[in-house]
């Protein structure tokens, strides 16, 4: 995306110092930025200002090229996300070769399709089987796999799931519409450490034969998560495996 | 720390709220506050446990009240403040007051794809041997230290079993601290969630990445 240096349109200081009656004049400056996103109301409009007044800030100072923010943010809104990972798991569905690689060296494997970096650098993924459910949380922050799933949903950063996965797993499926039969274990990693985690979901019945970009349409970033499950061959969402 | 991020058991927050087709930032200041947070980052000033513990490090009734993005902005303040990067005036109003810190080599637009690209591995090469092996019998410290770790309140005292050696990592509690890395042996280690919690759980194990000084052998 593009973005002006807040210095075209606020000079130093102004933006915080009148916080509200910028926010609610706001409408104007906020444009170019807020085309794709519905009317906040004046507190997100001043936190746009608060966040403007620091940019400009520190490029003033030297500290940040605001080229280099534009990038950072096209990388993380338009090059990474679960499609990735969906990749990872259809090959994995369809290459007996590549999935025993995966369990075994999982950040090899990924980096073999040209997944790498931030928050990947050391992958582990972890086999759902029929008597087996795996999910993944980070109880202390949000450690999230950048490179095969994108930056994490607000969710996977919020409270309830970050107090529940580890006692309740079963009751955090319920919220997803996801019910288990008694008979599947549930194994909860918490990702304390630089280790990022990837479910790998069971394949779903009926789709022997297809290819993997067809197998990757049904894997959802949930089931990668363990919060859900692949969708089904119809594209139905699955409540239970 | 025992502070309030460390959430693991906790009751009362109510139901998880996924959101359909949810959009990857949701305003215009989380898409720069991500961007900013990540580009200082990248400068060098702070290390990855150092950032994580000013987040954890603020008032808890400020953190859940907070987004993560705000949790994020507020903790890059507090950060750049601590180093004298900016002053807490300066941070208020956005208005430069101080010359620049002239030790801050901001990253260049051109280097965003490589830094990403490479990442930070936090493995490291080590001398000593793995003091367990897979299938040990092990049971967390009972560590309670105001500063930064990485081991949660839910498993510390608990018996478990060594599932997976990771290798020699940095450790967060001394790099968190401005001690150096000072890497030790990483592993994954299979909590039974009665262990944890008794009969009040739905869960059949928790499995935890922990440093060796976490544990001892049982």
């Amino acid at each position: 995306m593009s973005h002006d240096p807040p210095s075209d349109r606020h000079s130093h200081g102004q933006a915080h110092a009148d916080g509200h009656e910028q926010a609610r004049g706001g409408s104007a400056h906020d444009n170019e930025h807020d085309h794709d996103h519905e009317h906040h109301g004046s507190e997100l409009s001043e936190m746009d200002l608060r966040v403007r007044a620091l940019e400009s800030l520190l490029v003033e100072k030297g500290y940040v090229d605001p080229q280099a923010l534009d990038r950072l943010i096209d990388t993380y809104e338009t090059k990474v996300g679960p499609r990735n990972g969906a990749r990872v798991v259809a090959k994995a569905w369809a290459d007996a070769g590549f999935r025993k690689w995966l369990l075994e060296d999982a950040t090899a494997a990924i980096a073999s399709l040209g997944y790498t970096g931030r928050q990947g650098e050391h992958m582990v993924a972890i086999e759902n089987t029929p008597r087996t459910h795996n999910m993944v949380v980070c109880t202390l922050c949000s450690c999230y796999p950048w490179p095969v799933l994108g930056l994490p949903p607000v969710w996977y950063k919020s409270a309830p799931y970050r107090s529940r996965a580890v006692i309740d797993p079963r009751g955090v499926l319920a919220d997803f519409g996801v019910v288990l039969r008694d008979d599947i274990e549930v194994q909860v990693w918490d990702s304390t450490a630089e280790i990022r985690y990837l479910v790998l979901p069971q394949r779903p019945a009926g789709t022997d034969g297809w290819s993997e970009d067809r197998l990757a349409a049904l894997v959802t970033r949930d089931s990668m998560i363990g919060t859900g499950l692949p969708l089904a061959p119809d594209g139905q969402a699955r409540k239970q495996p | 720390m025992n502070g309030i991020h460390d959430m693991g058991g906790m009751h009362g927050f109510g139901p998880v709220a996924p959101e359909a087709d949810e959009p990857w930032f949701h305003a215009p200041w989380e898409r720069r506050a991500f961007a900013l947070t990540l580009a200082m980052g990248a400068t060098g000033q702070w290390n990855l446990d150092q950032s994580r513990f000013a987040r954890e490090s603020l008032p808890p009734a400020q953190y859940l009240a907070s987004s993560y993005y705000r949790i994020w902005l507020a903790a890059l303040g507090r950060l750049m403040v601590e180093r004298g990067l900016v002053t807490a005036e300066e941070l208020a109003d956005g208005r430069m007051r101080q010359p620049p810190s002239g030790t801050v080599a901001a990253l260049a637009a051109e280097r965003v794809e490589s830094v990403l690209a490479a990442g930070s591995a936090t493995v490291r090469p080590t001398v000593t041997t793995a003091r367990f092996a897979i299938g040990a019998a092990v049971r967390t410290r009972s560590i309670n230290p105001p500063s930064h770790t990485r081991l949660p309140r839910y498993c510390r005292g608990k018996s478990g079993i060594v599932t997976k050696v990771h290798g020699a990592h940095v450790f967060p509690d001394a790099n968190a601290r401005g001690e150096g890395e000072q890497p030790q042996w990483l592993y994954a280690v299979r909590f039974d969630a009665s262990e944890l919690w008794g009969t009040d759980t739905t869960a059949a194990a928790v499995h935890v990445d922990c440093w060796e000084p976490y544990l001892e052998a049982r």
